[in-house]
């Protein structure tokens, strides 16, 4: 099968390209334009801060709060970024954070332990993110109207269910899974920051070295193309929902531990740092592109807002006002700039 | 004879239209059929059927080297060593060169896992050996989107050979193309041929399938209107033919 038919004779012959040559440096740059402009975006931020508040970050409190917050939304930044790779959107994982904290309750409720608790949640948010994916593939609705609609309806489920009663947690304080989930390595370093890490390494991975990745951008580039090249579309979208549904679950478990109470109102607030950050980060809103690095980065970068906010004593009435900007700027300025490269 | 592909009855609808009705089609060992037609005759669909990308209407049987096949999928297709080269390329604009030769084929392991290195360095192979492309501008990490319509249909037809095809489809090769590559195209269909393999050249231009088929079939309205030996026929009669069954429907 690998090798060639070297009997058949190629038809382009000898189309010797006639552009110049560019030197090593500068396609290296083109090639990585996006993370190299996150980077410096990052950096300017940061001296933004250094220079305007320099006693808060030049001391460690801040990055340690940084590193416990991020996480949060950064856990389903990364996962994100697949879907919107392949030309869609889930805007349900708000609701699907709550619903699975919600089984987490029930679960650990009527077994007093949890583990499994823990474990029902992810395959709570599993299911979602199936459902979510069945009725994008297998009916046809755009899945931007699609989680719209399961966005309230996991809601309305988590309310009828709870009837808007919240769950202490603090059983789990000192169990080593709270230990796992949230816990302080050294004494400094939250565990959630790890699993963020181990997350963007994982997502990083499948992405850029595995078949599945592969077929993302294939999916989100050209659909016609790649079914006709035989790549399971259905499949490769039914998936990346499906990773997206356990990584709502899972960043639901983290931010529910962390402060040791689940509140039915769980995930309100997360959508838009969310997005702000896979758009930022470089993700193209039309599908094909997008970088876990990048996403990475920008979460930081909109924690980083999120914190300079409070910071520069602006009322939080001011992020919302503030991440509908760089959603609409990152995506307006990707798609202006990728007209300009062409 | 001794067919590579026989297709018997084949009908396919979509919704209340007929695309394909009753069509009987084969391909010889070591033959270029080519395929004429208008547009909307229904070309693009029987190619789309023996790829296993559309499934025809329960009755009409595929045949591969004597064998009934009873589900044809793009994957079976391809293990049966069928390639196409669609009109629209198939390609992935945003993705770069080595993605798109290898697309929906990526070299894994039994994991997944992708061989990115040895795809580059295959990539590398067949753009000197048989892409042409010798400008260092354009490497294996290239985005596709910024190449010629010679350079893209390039791309999509050392695709197609990479993977040691027995038949290979051309769906409207010459689309699009300057006259040079058009050209190369037929090279191309004639290298096939030498090569001991089979092909179906699909097009509307009678002057382009005339000089490289063995034997033409006109597509009509869905269905086979009349297959010529090109030994037996001239290039006059067959224009003249081709032109009566344009204005009526049939032959004669």
């Amino acid at each position: 099968m690998n090798s060639v038919n070297d009997g058949v004779e190629s038809p382009t012959g000898r189309l010797a390209a006639k552009r110049p040559a560019g030197n090593a440096l500068s396609r290296f740059a083109r090639k990585y334009a996006m993370q190299i402009g996150i980077v410096f975006v990052a950096l300017l931020v940061w001296i933004l801060f250094l220079i305007g508040s320099p006693r808060t970050f030049l001391s460690f409190p801040i990055y340690a709060a940084y590193m416990s917050t991020t996480p949060f939304f950064a856990l389903m930044a990364l996962p994100l970024t697949l879907v919107i790779i392949t030309g869609e959107i889930d805007l349900s994982f708000p609701s699907v954070m709550a619903f699975s904290m919600t089984v987490y309750a029930i679960v650990l409720t009527a077994t007093g332990s949890h583990v499994p608790a823990l474990a029902a949640c992810l395959v709570a948010g599993l299911v979602a993110g199936l459902i979510n994916g069945a009725i994008i593939v297998r009916i046809g609705i755009p899945s931007l109207v699609a989680t719209i609609g399961t966005q309230f309806f996991w809601r309305g489920v988590v309310l009828v269910v709870t009837g808007g009663n919240g769950t202490s947690l603090t059983s789990a304080k000192d169990t080593p899974l709270y230990e796992a989930m949230v816990g302080r390595l050294f004494g400094i370093i939250p565990a959630q920051m790890l699993w963020t890490i181990a997350v963007a390494l994982i997502v990083w991975f499948f992405l850029n070295r595995h078949r599945f990745g592969a077929h993302i951008y294939l999916v989100g580039d050209n659909m016609e193309s790649a079914r006709l090249m035989g790549v399971d579309v259905a499949r490769v979208k039914v998936l990346t929902f499906a990773v997206m549904g356990v990584a709502a679950a899972f960043a639901g478990a983290v931010v529910s531990l962390e402060v040791q109470y689940f509140w039915p109102t769980l995930g309100e607030g997360y959508m838009l740092s969310t997005l702000s950050s896979v758009f930022l980060g470089g993700t193209s809103v039309f599908g094909g592109t997008g970088t876990v690095f990048g996403t990475l980065v920008a979460s930081f970068i909109i924690g980083a807002i999120n914190a300079g906010i409070v910071a520069s004593g602006l009322t939080g009435f001011w992020t919302q006002l503030i991440y509908g900007l760089i959603i609409v700027i990152s995506v307006a300025l990707q798609t202006v700039l990728s007209r300009r490269l062409k | 004879m001794d067919y590579l592909l026989q297709m018997i009855g084949i009908c396919k609808t979509f919704g209340e239209v007929a695309s394909l009705r009753n069509v009987n089609f084969e391909v010889g060992r070591n033959e270029v059929v080519g395929l004429l037609g208008d547009n909307g005759a229904g070309k693009s669909t029987l190619v789309k059927i023996i790829t296993g990308y559309h499934q025809p209407d329960p009755g009409g049987r595929i045949l591969w080297k004597g064998e009934p096949v009873e589900r044809m999928t793009v994957a079976k297709a391809r293990e049966l060593g069928i390639e196409v080269v669609y009109q629209e390329r198939a390609l992935a604009d945003l993705q770069s060169l080595w993605r798109n030769i290898f697309m929906g084929r990526e070299l894994s392991n039994r994991l997944g896992v992708l061989d990115v290195e040895g795809m580059r360095r295959e990539t590398e192979r067949l753009m000197q050996a048989h892409m042409g492309f010798t400008s260092k501008a354009i490497t294996p990490d290239s985005v596709v989107k910024t190449m010629s319509g010679g350079e893209r249909q390039g791309v999509a037809i050392v695709r197609a050979l990479y993977f040691q095809a027995e038949l290979i489809i051309l769906d409207e090769p010459t689309m699009g193309l300057s006259l040079s590559e058009t050209r190369k195209a037929l090279d191309f269909v004639e290298g096939i041929k030498k090569a001991g393999k089979s092909a179906i050249f699909i097009d509307h231009n009678i002057f382009h399938v005339y000089p490289v088929a063995d034997r033409i079939v006109v597509l009509d309205r869905g269905q086979v209107k009349g297959q010529f030996l090109k030994d037996q026929i001239t290039l006059d009669d067959l224009i003249a033919k081709l032109q009566h069954v344009a204005q009526t429907g049939r032959f004669e």
